[in-house]
């Protein structure tokens, strides 16, 4: 019963996946934690699912003509470097009030594009 | 230039945060780069994908990969995904931006409450 409910929770992620362009971490991270894991070995076995989940995705997305490889690749391999310096600096800063800061940020940024998808169709 | 500022800011704030870097990075190909919603979240994706295979590199080193948990969630989650994308090409690019900025909105709830 438990891992049919992962098995829909997986399912659902992958549906956010390929509408929204996001890794599926948002209910992976929860979905292992709930089974089980520790906070860490979730983290890590969440960008381990992530890959088939987004691998599969961008196969589609390729098919659609949506994706564009350069620019991927330079995001990605930036990303990629910075991640380093940001996972150095949560062990540092009191990370309550960054998170709420970023919460903020967030909101103001969907208020940005619901603004912008309003004006522009 | 302005994709490394934007993988760079992506990278950062995903690992500060421990959230997904789609989230970061689909605004700000949306709304620095100006890229539309459907370009923007399949490039995502594959930036996602580099990222993660990094990231999964490091932690494989560290043996805190659980690869049958990681089965469990993974393959259902490529089935959703092109279930997902699929969807994505049939709804119109407006209703998929709101969708997106109400996506942003849970959350932000959700780490303003945690």
């Amino acid at each position: 019963m438990t891992y049919a409910l992962a098995v829909v929770l997986g399912v659902v992620a992958g549906v956010l996946s390929g509408l929204f362009g996001v890794g599926g971490g948002i209910l992976f991270v929860p979905t292992l934690t709930w089974l089980g894991l520790t906070q860490l070995h979730a983290e890590a076995t969440s960008l381990l699912a992530i890959i088939p989940t987004v691998a599969v995705g961008v196969w589609r997305q390729q098919g659609y003509g949506n994706v564009r490889w350069r620019g991927a690749a330079i995001v990605g391999i930036s990303a990629a470097a910075a991640a380093v310096g940001g996972a150095q600096l949560a062990q540092i800063v009191p990370e309550s009030l960054l998170r709420r800061l970023f919460a903020v940020v967030l909101l103001a940024t969907a208020a940005q594009i619901a603004w912008r998808s309003r004006k522009r169709p | 230039m302005r994709l490394i500022l934007i993988g760079l800011v992506a990278g950062f704030f995903s690992a500060l945060f421990g959230v997904g870097g789609g989230i970061v990075i689909v605004p700000l190909l949306l709304l620095v780069a100006r890229w539309e919603i459907r370009s923007a979240t399949a490039t995502s994706l594959a930036a996602i994908g580099i990222t993660a295979i990094a990231g999964v590199a490091a932690y494989l080193f560290h043996h805190d990969v659980q690869a049958d948990y990681a089965a469990l969630l993974g393959v259902p989650a490529a089935a959703g995904a092109v279930g997902g994308a699929a969807l994505q090409q049939r709804v119109n690019t407006r209703v998929l931006s709101l969708a997106f900025a109400a996506l942003l909105v849970g959350i932000a709830v959700d780490l303003l409450v945690k």
